[in-house]
């Protein structure tokens, strides 16, 4: 299974701030694509723009690989500080 | 002796006692330190409260990340580094960043990489209350530009 995390204007768009699902995907593209799949407000919060994503809590590009036990997050650009 | 504290946490810091952490080796002659505050405006309206969100675990693993990236490019001492979440008003203290070493100049550089790093790495958000509502704030350009220049 993997775990994926929503934070954010990503996790208010979408009303979920995590699920599971099993570790099917390719890369963290495969599965954005697939959570686009899931309708309307998933394809507009995860439009791929301005989309950070993290693996294990690091952030990487699209195209990084996800294997079992990863947690993917997915979140807009940060704005602390 | 740990010469690297991070802190996340929504109670207030005390500028003081960061200082007396950062200030304790007489081999350091100088000693940066960086104070962020809630605004009362933003974008033209005015600012009521604001509210930082976090992602647990990954924000202070990215504060440490920056800071080691700091410490490859400068030799310094102590560094200290604080962000508040959850709820704060305007002229809050939200973030506060510290930096010794030997000589100022590259206390000053660290200080502006960690915090120019940590506007466009570290993930926190900001939901700000104005008379319009509630709004997120959004990432800016020059934010981006400022971390692209180390």
């Amino acid at each position: 299974m993997i775990e994926i995390l929503f934070f954010a204007q990503v996790r208010e768009l979408i009303g979920v701030s995590s699920l599971q699902l099993p570790a099917e995907f390719s890369s963290v593209e495969a599965l954005r694509q697939a959570l686009c799949a899931r309708g309307e407000r998933w394809a507009l919060a995860l439009e791929s723009g301005k989309l950070l994503v993290a693996v294990n809590q690091t952030l990487v590009d699209t195209a990084y690989p996800v294997k079992a036990g990863d947690e993917v997050a997915f979140f807009p650009p940060v704005t602390g500080g | 002796m740990d010469l690297t504290k991070i802190v996340v946490d929504a109670a207030p810091f005390s500028v003081g006692d960061e200082y007396q952490w950062l200030a304790q080796s007489d081999a350091d002659g100088a000693v940066v330190t960086f104070t962020g505050k809630v605004r009362n405006h933003n974008l033209g309206d005015s600012v009521s409260a604001l509210t930082l969100e976090h992602y647990p675990g990954m924000t202070e693993k990215a504060l440490a990340e920056i800071v080691v990236d700091a410490r490859t490019r400068w030799p310094l001492q102590r560094v200290s580094v604080y962000h508040r979440i959850g709820a704060m008003y305007p002229g809050d203290e939200i973030v506060f960043v510290g930096v010794t070493s030997a000589h100022r100049g590259m206390a000053f550089d660290a200080t502006e990489f960690i915090m120019d790093y940590l506007k466009t790495r570290a993930p926190f958000w900001k939901r700000e209350a104005t008379q319009e509502g509630d709004r997120w704030v959004d990432a800016r350009d020059s934010d981006k530009d400022a971390a692209k220049r180390w």
